[in-house]
């Protein structure tokens, strides 16, 4: 069953705007999408490395911001000298350049990072979220502040036959979603299931240890924090140019908490654990909303993490993977737990 | 990496010190540590020998003086450079990653054995699958030779704190040491462990390894040393064979003498 799972949950969300009519529906699912993919960057590092980036809405931000920026164009002075002004690209630009930028802000808070860790590594993505809000709000003459980047356009694709099409329609911007979602998650898979990951995790566990062996475990934490900070500018990007409407309400640290909401009760350190605290978080506002208000819709979020937390520690993903492989243990073949805990261990998704 | 200028010197300290604020762990220690040698060093709580492995590794930096290991001088280096050098610890306590398998903790250990690049492992190209199919093999023998591949799919962390040690000793050996510190391996053992773990010892020096070893386990150190170091208070206060520093009045009053009062 678990070697068929991908491919059977693959046909299911490739399926959706076949079976899904709702157009409410199917733009949750894109805001819940790109919030996975934010969130499956965020589990990268807390879950991999172990370390808690409280920042990282400002990588979506800043991915977010680029990408816009980019696409719209701008006209800036630098220190009342240099002027730049910057045509309007294509959007498609604009999701590399903004991936790019991100990945390379990643770069420079796992650089500042060198000796830092755990709490002191918390507060250093923390004050960076918090400058690049400041610049976002600041800088009106490139950002326009509070007022707002208008009019982000939407990502072309160019198909034979048709030439350019815009990606207005939900459908087609479900699946834009869609397949950078897979892509990040196979570049996730890649690195975790690797030497690279297995450095990680020796990383979080014991870092001592990992450097006693000959682990460089800066370059690792380095390699996360770029990995990780480029997808969240993807995931940023993706949004602006889909909202098409970006100001600097989008490093609200609320977003932060919301990412970390859904690796930790997905369950952090596992694949799927950020899709399935994803779409649970991305679909409980739209369950709840009908019958409460939205200062309750916030309690009965917190309520419901909590139970998670208390009843499942580890995530949703962990917990149901222990019960189906005690599950599958039960079966009177003499091989004993020993092997066919090792048959499962290596795969667990 | 090895000069011909010191043909047969693996380690030497050069009147090395460290202190920690006002105290002096270690003071003007200088001892060597020949190609191939089992070297134990001993000393009662407190004395500073996990400083000094502290020190050679890289984890605490001397104060004054030299460490060299074959030519190379050590201080300033930091960790994970000087096991590129061939030059692996292990640790007292914390001596294994108690989450993952035993086989994914020799992995681990063999992390700087695999050749695959970055862009191997993520656009999944042929140099992933065989480096990751030659590291699993690497990781078996290993395990054979510490003799926990029964073990292999199990928490490392759930097991016997004997056996833990065994974990740790595996992983060092994985990252290919061609000196290896063992910081009190048979701590945790029994009797017939550690007789088991002493025919390790040798199995790994019929392989050419050079070893320095901290124990409290007198009649396992005196078995394997060829020659042992004794600290008291952070400095040297005999050298020898095991049959003369046994003798040796001062260790007699510092150590032995309390060991052998109470055997």
């Amino acid at each position: 069953m678990s070697r068929y799972a991908p491919i059977f949950w693959l046909v299911i969300f490739l399926t959706v705007p076949l079976w899904l009519k709702d157009q409410y529906f199917l733009h949750v699912l894109i805001i819940t999408g790109i919030f996975i993919i934010a969130a499956m960057s965020l589990n990268l590092l807390l879950g991999f490395t172990g370390q808690l980036s409280l920042g990282h809405i400002a990588f979506f931000g800043i991915g977010a911001y680029a990408s816009s920026l980019t696409s719209v164009g701008f006209d800036v002075e630098l220190f009342g000298v240099v002027r730049v002004v910057h045509k309007p690209w294509p959007a498609v630009a604009g999701l590399i350049i903004g991936t790019a930028l991100a990945g390379f802000c990643g770069f420079l808070i796992g650089k500042l990072s060198f000796k830092v860790r755990g709490a002191y590594f918390i507060i250093v993505t923390l004050s960076f979220a918090e400058v690049t809000r400041l610049v976002a709000l600041n800088w009106v003459e490139l950002t326009q502040g509070p007022m707002a980047i208008n009019n982000v356009p939407p990502f072309t694709v160019g198909l034979p036959g048709l030439g350019y099409v815009a990606l207005w329609n939900k459908a087609y911007y479900y699946y834009l979603v869609l397949f950078i979602a897979i892509l990040a998650y196979i570049l996730i898979a890649r690195l975790v299931g690797s030497r690279i990951g297995r450095a990680m995790v020796a990383l979080k566990e014991n870092e001592s240890l990992a450097v006693s062996i000959g682990i460089d475990v800066t370059r690792y934490l380095i390699l996360g924090a770029v990995v990780s900070a480029a997808l969240a500018g993807a995931a940023g990007s993706l949004y602006a140019h889909y909202v098409k409407i970006i100001d600097p309400d989008v490093f609200h640290f609320m977003y932060t908490v919301t990412m970390i909401i859904m690796v930790i009760t997905g369950g952090k350190g596992t694949l799927a654990g950020p899709i399935v605290g994803g779409l649970i978080f991305g679909f409980l506002p739209v369950a709840v909303r009908s019958f409460a208000s939205p200062e309750v819709q916030w309690m009965i979020y917190g309520v419901f993490m909590i139970i998670i937390v208390f009843v499942l520690p580890q995530g949703i993903v962990p917990a149901v993977t222990q019960w189906i492989e005690s599950f599958r243990s039960r079966p009177p073949n003499d091989t004993g737990p020993a092997l066919a805990s090792l048959a499962t261990s290596r795969k667990e998704d | 990496m090895g000069q011909a200028s010191t043909n047969k010197q693996a380690l030497s300290l050069e009147h090395v010190s460290v202190n920690f604020g006002g105290l002096r762990a270690i003071a003007d220690v200088s001892f060597e540590v020949q190609d191939g040698e089992v070297v134990g060093l001993i000393g009662p709580n407190g004395a500073g020998k996990t400083t000094a492995f502290n020190l050679i590794t890289g984890f605490v930096r001397a104060f004054a003086g030299n460490i060299l290991y074959h030519g190379t001088q050590l201080n300033g280096l930091r960790p994970h450079e000087i096991a590129a050098l061939g030059l692996v610890r292990t640790f007292q306590r914390t001596s294994v990653f108690p989450n993952n398998t035993v086989f994914e903790n020799a992995l681990i250990g063999l992390h700087r054995r695999g050749r695959s690049t970055l862009w191997d492992t993520i656009l999944a190209l042929p140099r992933e699958r065989t480096s990751e199919k030659e590291l699993a093999d690497e990781a078996w023998d290993i395990l054979r030779t510490v003799g926990l591949d029964m073990r292999a799919s199990e928490p490392a962390g759930s097991l016997p704190y004997g056996e833990q040690r065994l974990v740790g000793v595996a992983l060092a050996l994985a990252a290919k040491p061609s000196m290896l510190l063992l910081d009190e391996p048979v701590s945790g053992m029994n009797a017939s462990e550690t007789v088991k773990f002493m025919k390790l010892i040798e199995a790994i020096r019929a392989r050419g390894m050079t070893i320095l070893l901290v124990e409290h386990d007198m009649r396992m150190v005196m078995g394997v040393s060829d020659r042992v170091v004794v600290l008291n208070h952070g400095q040297i206060i005999a050298e020898g064979t095991p049959a003369v520093v046994q003798r040796n009045p001062e260790v007699v009053q510092a150590y032995l003498g309390r060991g052998a009062a109470r055997a």
